[in-house]
């Protein structure tokens, strides 16, 4: 059912990971994210990656659910793979026809299919150990700066904190409509695309009216209690940078000097 | 032949994983051709569940549910039958409306069930009919009615399905007291006229005990009695153990009773008591 689809769902735990403040989170991340295609050899994709399972591991979270993450995108992963054998340059191993199997390419398939992996894995740690709401927060203070060209930078936040929310509401709207219709004999199994599409109207109408009445709703309840924006407002949760943020950022700065250091004395396998 | 069997019903829902919950354990029970069942029980008792079991729109874990003698799930292609069979209204129905007109939306289940036109505008207009629905309401949109009318108009669309069981799920809910009460005689004046079968489940003990015949009550999952309304409501100790209550009604007739005048308890609705306590003046 609808039910069972997987969004970058927050899994509450207390592990170090858990501790650290949503805006290292995210920048580390981002950070993980440039050195992982910055590793141009074995010997630092191997560090970056260890160091990445080493994060994962922290988490306390069960390996499985970054597994599945990872099933979503299978799909992409063996096709880019796969795709990446044909190019590349250097000895070649194998020739038939046009295709032409060369050594650069199984390295390119090879370095692709892993920092496609680490990437989503990497990027699972951040929405399994960080509720929706920190995240956003988090957003919003990274995002502070921009503020100074007139970007409306708490509203922003304030969006997606509220989409974020929502998206259980309606899945569950959506289940509740979905039954009501096919109570009165829908049937959204079979059929040719174009008879499935039409077969969805009866849900997404009554679908679209419910959304707008929730977000009236919503925007009552909020003036009611005097939402004016983010001017002057305070937090109840005031994020602080800890030790284990220090120690994290210490961690990864580590990892980041290796990377660089075995990219500049070792050579270059892919491009 | 009982119309509804339900057998061994168990409902576990994410079976296997750590969300584990079960709704719904061993239920059985039979409901016979004509009856009218009230199914109450506290919130979380497991009656939503047991209902959309009944209808096809969930599938029992374990057991099975007999609809005119025959397992619902034999042939699972041919389930939207059943679902014509046993029409459900669901808690909240306006919030399904979604055709141009009021018209078209009542007629979205006597076209999915394949009717031709003639016997789609019949079943169309009877069923605006049995709700109370004027004539001139149909040809509006359905987003420009009342709240009660949506209501109205929602049933319709079920009734109008001609099912053999009628499954009302809180059909009351958020109406004011006048809509209640017309949309109650509605729903018992449809039952006589087409003498179909009906479950109707409800939080009002009121409303169950002026209509139905046979009580069916849920408490956590499990059938915890199932039988005539007055028996159930003689067991009012029982029923405040699991989160419910007897009608205030009966509560009254019941004080009065321990206050040492001789009254029938035997009491379900006003009238009813009215002329219980006429009768012991009198005498």
């Amino acid at each position: 059912m609808v039910r069972d689809v997987t969004l970058g769902q927050f899994m509450p735990g207390h592990s170090l990971i858990h501790k650290l403040d949503a805006r290292s989170k995210i920048l580390l991340l981002i950070a993980y994210i440039v050195f992982i295609f910055l590793s141009e050899n074995y010997f630092s994709l191997a560090l970056i990656t260890v160091a990445s399972l080493a994060v994962i591991l922290l988490t306390k979270i069960n390996f499985k659910f970054y597994l599945k993450s990872l099933k979503v995108i299978l799909f992409v992963i063996v096709f880019t793979g796969i795709l990446n054998i044909f190019y590349g340059s250097g000895t070649v191993l194998y020739e038939w026809g046009f295709i032409t199997i060369t050594e650069g390419g199984i390295n390119n398939a090879i370095f692709v299919i892993i920092r496609i992996a680490v990437l989503v894995m990497i990027s699972s740690v951040l929405t399994f150990t960080t509720s929706p709401s920190d995240l956003t927060d988090a957003i919003e203070k990274l995002l502070k700066p921009l503020s100074v060209f007139h970007i409306k930078v708490h509203e922003i936040a304030m969006m997606m904190t509220i989409a974020l929310r929502f998206i259980p509401v309606f899945l569950e709207e959506t289940d509740k409509i979905m039954n009501a219709q096919k109570a009165r004999g829908a049937d959204f199994e079979s059929g040719n695309v174009f008879q499935r599409i039409k077969a969805l109207i009866p849900v997404l109408i009554p679908l679209f009216v419910s959304s707008f009445r929730c977000a009236n709703d919503l925007a009552t309840a909020m003036e009611c209690r005097c939402y004016n924006g983010g001017n002057n407002r305070t937090r109840m949760k005031v994020m602080k940078f800890s030790l284990a943020d220090l120690f994290g950022l210490m961690f990864s700065l580590l990892v980041f000097a290796g990377v660089i250091l075995l990219n500049l004395y070792l050579p270059a396998v892919v491009r | 032949m009982s119309v509804i069997k339900a057998q061994n019903l168990t409902l576990v829902y994410g079976k296997g994983t750590s969300f584990q919950k079960t709704a719904l354990s061993n239920v059985n029970f039979e409901i016979e051709q004509g009856e009218f069942v009230g199914l109450i029980g506290h919130t979380g008792s497991g009656k939503s569940t047991l209902v959309q079991l009944l209808n096809g729109l969930l599938k029992p874990t374990e057991g099975t549910v007999y609809l005119n003698g025959k397992n619902i799930w034999e042939e699972p292609k041919k389930i939207r039958e059943v679902r014509f069979k046993a029409g459900m209204v669901f808690q909240y129905p306006e919030y399904q409306l979604f055709e141009e007109t009021v018209y078209k939306d009542i007629a979205y289940g006597p076209k999915n069930m394949g009717l031709s036109e003639d016997e789609t505008d019949k079943r169309v207009r009877s069923a605006a009919e049995f709700v109370g629905l004027k004539r001139e309401l149909l040809y509006k949109s359905p987003f420009d009615l009342s709240g009660g009318e949506k209501r109205r108009a929602a049933i319709a669309g079920v009734i109008a399905m001609d099912p053999d069981v009628l499954i009302l799920d809180e059909p009351t809910a958020g109406l004011d007291p006048l809509g209640r009460d017309v949309l109650l005689s509605q729903i018992q004046n449809y039952h006589k006229t087409r003498k179909n079968t009906i479950i109707f489940v409800s939080h009002s003990m009121e409303d169950i005990a002026r209509i139905s015949d046979r009580i069916l009550v849920m408490n956590h999952g499990e059938k915890l009695l199932f039988d005539t309304t007055q028996n159930v409501f003689a067991k009012a100790e029982e029923l405040e153990k699991v989160g419910l209550r007897i009608p205030q009604i009966t509560k009254i007739m019941r004080m009065l009773k321990k206050r040492g005048i001789n009254v029938n308890t035997n009491i379900l609705t006003i009238e009813q008591a009215f002329n219980e306590i006429i009768n012991y003046l009198g005498t």
